[in-house]
């Protein structure tokens, strides 16, 4: 059918591969994952072309069914409503897997390159049943094509008779299966996800960067077998976390990011050196260092110790509404030679798939 | 050689035909194909066609019912194009009784299109016209590539909203070859008809003065202006004025006439699913059910139904109201005298005396006959206005909410009749699109293109007007503007091709050839 090639074309142009210039009129639900049940509610990319149309006051609505003024209408206002019969946003909300999720994250996305190092090994080798061979062990012998095989057989010789029908295997019928050894990528890869819980960062700047650091975890445990992940938080102080506390915890006080990094290379010195590790490192924050010779030093540490030793370093900043943003500025001026080194900005939940998309276009 | 279910289909089809054309049901002859779900996908992705131009649009919305069926989230039972004959898909794995309920539900569906007067304009050969628009767009592809004809139709798709519904109905101006109207020459004045005896009360001399004296002084302003008055159909505009090549005045007006062929689809969709609703249950329980089918059928006709909170289904409220009109005018609950009744009991009461055995029901009543009518006149938004009472937005537990910015939520704001009246038309009053006119097709004198919004409550979404004024732009090639109020201040909204700008307007600003009037 034709509509394959329309289908085809809009794919592309979702991926980036064509069309640029519609890319900004993709639309695109939040990447909300809830952890708990592996479940997800996703919505479906689309594009919307600009119309001439009405704006955010026309929210309002008819709806059927009980409740009192003042009740909340549940499942958002849709319906005939603004926007409702109109076609544009067609936010549908499927319930898909976690690991379906990365995978139509992954479409856009590129893996990165890690590379084998140490003596773990970075491939697994792993047995697959995808053949079928003339000899074998009889543990392996396959029932039914064995089975069709002599039927085959003795229907062309005469011998089966449909009354009485009985099929006897001989040597020439049997069929074993057979495997083929893959090497499955498993890395020996380490995420240091470190964030800055100060004061600055609101409940709102917290959730932005907790679901960018879920999705980028999601991802890459989905491509990558055996990735450890290692979760730091920092105000003035950094201390290593496991996850639960890394996804839940609060707190309060001034930053100091310098601590962040120490306590990373830490880390890495301790566990994880990098002739034998891919290292990948995360931070997140709202930019609002205490000091500039705090900064300073941060990027000392960065281009000294953290950089040489690993594969990437992603920043992600988010937007706050105090403080002052600097540190990204700061990373830009001091160390923009490094490649290594990506930094993204993340506003609202909509840059989130963009900042993702920054840290894994390239492949590093 | 027809298969076993084939046949069974093709007798159904023609059982409940006729049982439909004995209720009287009046349709072009419908031809049903049954298709399985990925090509049902595909055809309801081309808006019921099996062939449209090449587009990206339709492969998304593809994805998107696709993906929704393999969720399990939605199934699409059939489609039905409006074209004569008339056109049906049916969906492969449904079940009979599925199938029998599909087939009357399409057979309402064949006569709504044939007689509602909004879609007696429309093109009946519309199959064959979508071909050829996907051939010529082909063709176009083929010499001057997918990329730039692609660019041009997404173009033309932001603009596609800005057609004038109604202009099918009626002449707005004269035809473009007709001889120019003398100037010395009366202008012809509206008159009445009216015996002799009344004409003076019907069409006094004072307000045909007046009447003139408008007219001429509208024709005297208009001399020399494109447009000479605000024109709403703004495609059309750029049809017969824009700088364009010919292949893309003619995707151009691929995409409008499309637009207004599916215009009144947007128009009816409540009666006309209604309608459907309606015909097939009534079809289906009068005459076509088997006991054993029962439960299927009053499952699926229920999910047909379903309503769920900040929703508004289509099909339940169209089939409520037409029943509703059915009772009311079965029992007499129409006119001065029950409409000015305010005894809350008399009015509850009304008519109970009508109800005596042996009573008319249906066929031949006069609530049927009432909403045969209905279904011939109106659209959705005559529809709500004229039948709409506080008894059934009770009855139907409607209610109108709102945003609530503290919570960030829906909220129910209240249960007033007036204020969900109001509501509900405005969502349906063209389609909650909004009224945007040309006003000036060579503002300044410098041939750039001046747009009026008429505002009626709700600003327009800024970030859109912006873009879309660069794809207007694109169309035309000089500036153009667009005149609208966000926040109660009158604003406009430009674009040069290079940059965007807004500004107030105040009296600095040079006045388009028209304005609009409040």
């Amino acid at each position: 059918m034709k509509i394959r090639k329309d289908h085809q074309r809009f794919r592309q142009i979702v991926k980036g591969k064509i069309r640029d210039d519609l890319r900004k009129f993709l639309t695109r639900g939040e990447l909300l994952g809830r952890e708990g049940k592996n479940l997800i509610s996703i919505p479906v990319r689309g594009i919307d072309i600009p119309t001439f149309r009405y704006g955010d006051n026309s929210d309002a609505g008819v709806g059927t069914g009980d409740g009192k003024p003042g009740d909340t209408v549940d499942g958002e206002g849709d319906g005939i409503g603004p926007g409702g019969t109109q076609e544009g946003q067609h936010i549908l909300e499927v319930e898909v897997s976690l690991d379906e999720l990365a995978d139509i994250l992954g479409q856009e996305l590129q893996l990165p390159r890690i590379q084998p190092r140490g003596k773990h090994r970075l491939t697994s080798e792993r047995d697959r049943y995808s053949g079928i061979r003339q000899s074998g062990p009889e543990s392996l012998r396959h029932f039914r094509r064995t089975f069709r095989r002599a039927l085959r057989r003795q229907i062309m010789s005469g011998a089966y008779d449909p009354e009485r029908p009985r099929i006897v295997f001989e040597r020439r019928d049997k069929v074993y299966r057979s495997w083929k050894t893959v090497l499955s990528p498993q890395s020996n890869a380490v995420i240091v996800y470190m964030m800055d819980v100060s004061g600055s960062m609101g409940d709102e700047q917290k959730e932005l960067v907790r679901l960018e650091a879920f999705w980028i975890d999601a991802w890459l445990r989905r491509n990558y077998q055996g990735i450890e992940s290692r979760y730091i938080v920092h105000d003035v102080r950094a201390a290593e976390v496991d996850r639960e506390t890394f996804y839940h915890l609060r707190e309060d006080g001034g930053t100091r990011i310098s601590s962040a990094f120490r306590c990373a290379r830490e880390l890495l010195d301790q566990h994880y050196p990098a002739q034998e590790w891919n290292v990948y490192l995360f931070h997140f924050s709202d930019g609002d260092n205490s000091s500039e010779s705090d900064s300073r030093e941060c990027c000392k540490i960065l281009s000294e110790h953290l950089l040489p030793n690993c594969n990437m370093f992603g920043y992600c900043q988010v937007a706050s509404a105090y403080g002052s943003g600097n540190f990204i500025n700061v990373l830009h001026e001091h160390l923009s030679n490094q490649e290594d080194m990506i930094t993204s900005r993340v506003n609202n939940k909509d840059d989130i798939y963009d900042s993702i998309k920054a840290f894994f276009s390239k492949g590093k | 050689m027809p298969t076993e279910p084939a046949k069974q289909i093709a007798e159904w089809a023609e059982r409940i035909a006729e049982h439909a054309r004995a209720e009287g049901l009046d349709f072009y002859d419908t031809l049903f194909e049954v298709l399985d779900y990925d090509q049902i996908t595909q055809v309801a992705a081309y808006g019921g066609f099996p062939q449209r131009y090449p587009y990206w649009r339709f492969g998304m919305e593809y994805e998107r019912l696709r993906k929704q069926h393999a969720y399990g989230l939605g199934k699409i039972y059939e489609m039905v194009i409006n074209n004569d004959p008339c056109y049906a898909y049916l969906l492969s794995d449904n079940a009979l009784v599925d199938t029998k309920t599909v087939i009357a539900h399409v057979y309402a569906h064949c006569d709504f299109f044939k007689n509602n007067v909004w879609f007696s304009r429309t093109n009946r050969r519309m199959m064959d016209e979508m071909a050829n628009h996907a051939t010529r767009i082909r063709r176009y592809v083929e010499r001057y590539g997918i990329d730039e004809v692609e660019r041009f139709i997404d173009t033309c798709q932001s603009l596609e909203n800005l057609i004038d519904p109604h202009s099918p109905f009626m002449r707005r101006r004269p035809p473009r070859n007709a001889p120019r109207p003398d100037k010395r020459e009366k202008p012809q004045v509206t008159r009445y008809p009216a015996k002799a005896y009344m004409d003076r009360y019907i069409n006094p001399a004072r307000r045909l003065a007046e009447e003139e004296r408008k007219m001429r002084e509208a024709a005297e302003r208009s001399v020399g202006k494109a447009p000479a008055s605000p024109q709403r159909d703004v495609m059309l505009f750029l049809l017969e004025r824009a700088p364009l090549e010919d292949w893309q005045a003619d995707i151009l007006a691929i995409v409008r006439e499309e637009a207004y062929y599916f215009a009144p689809q947007g128009q009816t969709k409540i009666m006309n699913e209604g309608w459907a609703v309606y015909w097939h249950s009534t079809i289906m329980t009068n005459y076509c059910l088997e006991a054993s089918e029962l439960i299927t059928y009053c499952e699926h006709h229920a999910g047909t139904l379903a309503t769920s909170p900040g929703r508004l289904n289509p099909y339940k409220l169209g089939v409520e109201l037409l029943r509703d009109i059915e009772r009311r005018w079965n029992t007499g609950r129409y006119g001065v005298e029950y409409d000015s009744c305010d005894n809350m009991e008399q009015r509850r009461k009304w008519g109970k005396d009508k109800e005596l055995p042996g009573r008319v029901v249906g066929l031949g009543s006069p609530g049927r006959q009432k909403i045969f009518q209905v279904r011939r006149i109106y659209n959705d938004v005559t529809f709500l206005d004229e039948f709409l009472t506080p008894e059934f937005v009770e009855d139907q537990k409607l209610y109108h909410y709102r945003y609530d910015p503290a919570s960030g939520r829906m909220v129910v704001v209240s249960r007033d009749f007036d204020r969900i009246k109001e509501q509900m038309l405005f969502m349906l009053t063209n389609h909650a699109q909004p009224y945007i006119y040309v006003l000036d097709g060579n503002y300044r004198n410098r041939g750039e293109l001046y747009l009026g919004h008429r505002h009626v409550g709700v600003d327009l979404d800024i970030k859109f007007a912006t873009e879309t004024l660069k794809a207007l732009q694109a169309v035309w090639g000089r500036p153009v503007h667009i005149h609208t109020v966000i926040d109660d201040a009158p604003m406009l909204f430009s674009y040069d091709g290079k940059q965007s700008t807004q500004q107030h307007v105040d009296d600095s600003i040079d006045q388009p050839a028209n304005i609009l009037d409040e």
